[in-house]
């Protein structure tokens, strides 16, 4: 993995997550830099590493982009329907949302990764996240344990990290998004890889920012306890 | 009264896992609504599960033995052998679809004919270089059987329904799910039945 900002094209993400962090918008013409990430208004330095985690001003389970999208709404008062069509950057179109999560994410490079597990609601999304990984469904009857349950196994010739079992496989994978995809030429977030493996499973698009997904990201965290972040990376 | 007693005994050890607890099922249900909100029917019940999967899901895919004969009946009565008898097609068709990775996804034109995708968890032909390792190996696969008609035929219900033979195996209801078409699966035991198929060289 190239984490030379010089060689990194995620990095041009990270700069322009920069100065949308720090711009005003919104009806309130607020900027984010009030956004309570986990660790008081307007910290960035770790935030990321503990995330997903149960805020009590929204009484749930929020990963990064929920968190951004509800400070976007809350303090901005931004109307975030535009901000959530581009969730997904394309040649041309860069997308806010991944551009604000590689700008905080890298905030916690070289950071272990610890999203807590206090609250009952944290232990709750994690039941709920195992429940979603190992659950079978749609016309191939595959859940994520089919690709990433065991250790070793590749599709293809693509290796597939073990992600059912707490260890390295599933701290390297985890702790290294957001990552600069070099087959999209795109900075991408967790919730886009899962949106991707949703569609190898053939189910349908999975609502962006949604529960589910936060679920998943709860599970994951777990079995990555400890990772180092290297965010953004670099992947294939 | 006697699973009562057990449960609270168990709970104990439960909580003292890391990091707890079981889900709720009706909110794990809730919530699979709410992130896969798509109303169209065909869509909607690929996000529902059919008695197999939900089973296979809730014992990680390791049935207790009365459940595993449950399902590998129920599957069994799933299949249907083509009319003529007939399990072989041609074997050069069977390999397109064993290295077609396309079909069913959000991403697909929604005419778009579904591949079998073998490939991504089998070997087949030992020149391919590009295969998984979720599946067994296939190199050889009729040879190794004689060419015998019977495995042929077994091999058919296989790919039409992977858990008639194997309850919870990974492997996709191929036949079943209206993945692959009759046709499509003859091809496909071509492909590994051939003695001309590269998988048998
Ligand atoms: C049909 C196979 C398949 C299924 C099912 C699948 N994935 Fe994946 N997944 C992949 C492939 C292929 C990759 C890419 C691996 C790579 O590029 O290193 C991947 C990558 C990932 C990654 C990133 C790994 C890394 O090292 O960056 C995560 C996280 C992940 N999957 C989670 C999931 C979750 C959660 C589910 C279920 C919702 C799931 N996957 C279902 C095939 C699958
Ligand atoms: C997602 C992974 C996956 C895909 C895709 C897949 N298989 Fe399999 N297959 C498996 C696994 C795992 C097994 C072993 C367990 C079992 O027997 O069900 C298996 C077993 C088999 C067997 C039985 C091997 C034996 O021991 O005799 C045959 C034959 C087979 N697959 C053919 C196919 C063909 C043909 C296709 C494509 C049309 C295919 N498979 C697609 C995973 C897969």
């Amino acid at each position: 993995m190239i984490s030379d900002p010089m060689a990194n094209p995620g990095y041009l993400a990270v700069d322009r997550g920069e100065i949308l962090w720090a711009e005003k918008r919104g009806a309130k013409g607020a900027s984010l830099e009030a956004c309570d990430l986990g660790r008081g208004p307007g910290v960035l330095e770790g935030a990321y590493a503990a995330l997903p985690r149960y805020f009590a001003d929204a009484d749930r389970v929020m990963d990064i982009e929920q968190r951004l999208l509800w400070c976007m709404r809350t303090q901005q008062d931004l109307d975030t329907s535009d901000v959530i069509r581009r969730r997904f950057g394309e040649p041309g179109k860069t997308s806010d949302m991944e551009d604000l999560t590689a700008f905080i994410a890298n905030k916690s490079n070289g950071m272990p990764l610890h999203a807590p597990m206090t609250a009952p609601q944290e232990k709750q999304m994690f039941a709920v996240g195992e429940a979603m990984f190992n659950r079978r469904s749609a016309v191939n009857d595959f859940s994520c344990a089919t690709c990433h349950g065991e250790a070793g196994k590749r599709i293809r010739l693509q290796e597939l990290p073990d992600l059912a079992h707490p260890g390295k496989s599933a701290q390297d994978s985890v702790a290294s998004w957001p990552a600069y995809r070099v087959s999209q030429s795109q900075t991408r977030t967790m919730q886009h890889r899962l949106w991707d493996c949703y569609r190898q499973m053939r189910m349908p698009m999975p609502e962006y920012g949604s529960e589910g997904i936060t679920a998943l990201q709860v599970y994951m965290a777990q079995q990555a306890d400890g990772g180092e972040i290297v965010a953004p990376s670099i992947k294939r | 009264m006697r699973i009562l007693t057990m449960i609270s005994l168990l709970v104990p050890l439960v909580a003292a896992a890391q990091p707890t607890s079981e889900a709720d099922i009706a909110r794990v249900d809730a919530i699979i609504a709410a992130t896969f909100p798509t109303r169209e029917p065909a869509w909607q019940r690929r996000v529902t599960q059919d008695e197999t999967q939900r089973q296979c899901s809730i014992t990680r895919n390791e049935p207790p033995d009365a459940m595993f004969e449950a399902i590998r009946s129920r599957e069994l009565a799933t299949i249907r052998f083509p009319a003529d008898g007939q399990v072989l097609g041609d074997w050069k068709r069977g390999e397109d679809i064993a290295q077609n990775g396309r079909g069913n996804q959000f991403s697909d034109a929604p005419n778009t004919v579904a591949g079998g995708n073998c490939y991504a968890c089998h070997q087949m032909a030992p020149a391919e270089l590009s295969y998984g390792t979720l599946g067994p190996s296939l190199v050889g696969y009729g040879r190794e059987r004689q060419f015998d008609a019977a495995e042929a035929r077994s091999t058919y219900a296989k790919i039409w329904n992977a858990q008639s033979v194997m309850p919870c195996s990974m492997m996709p209801r191929f036949g079943h799910n209206g993945v692959l078409t009759e046709q499509q699966i003859r091809d496909t035991v071509s492909y590994l039945f051939d003695p001309a198929s590269p998988v048998n060289k």
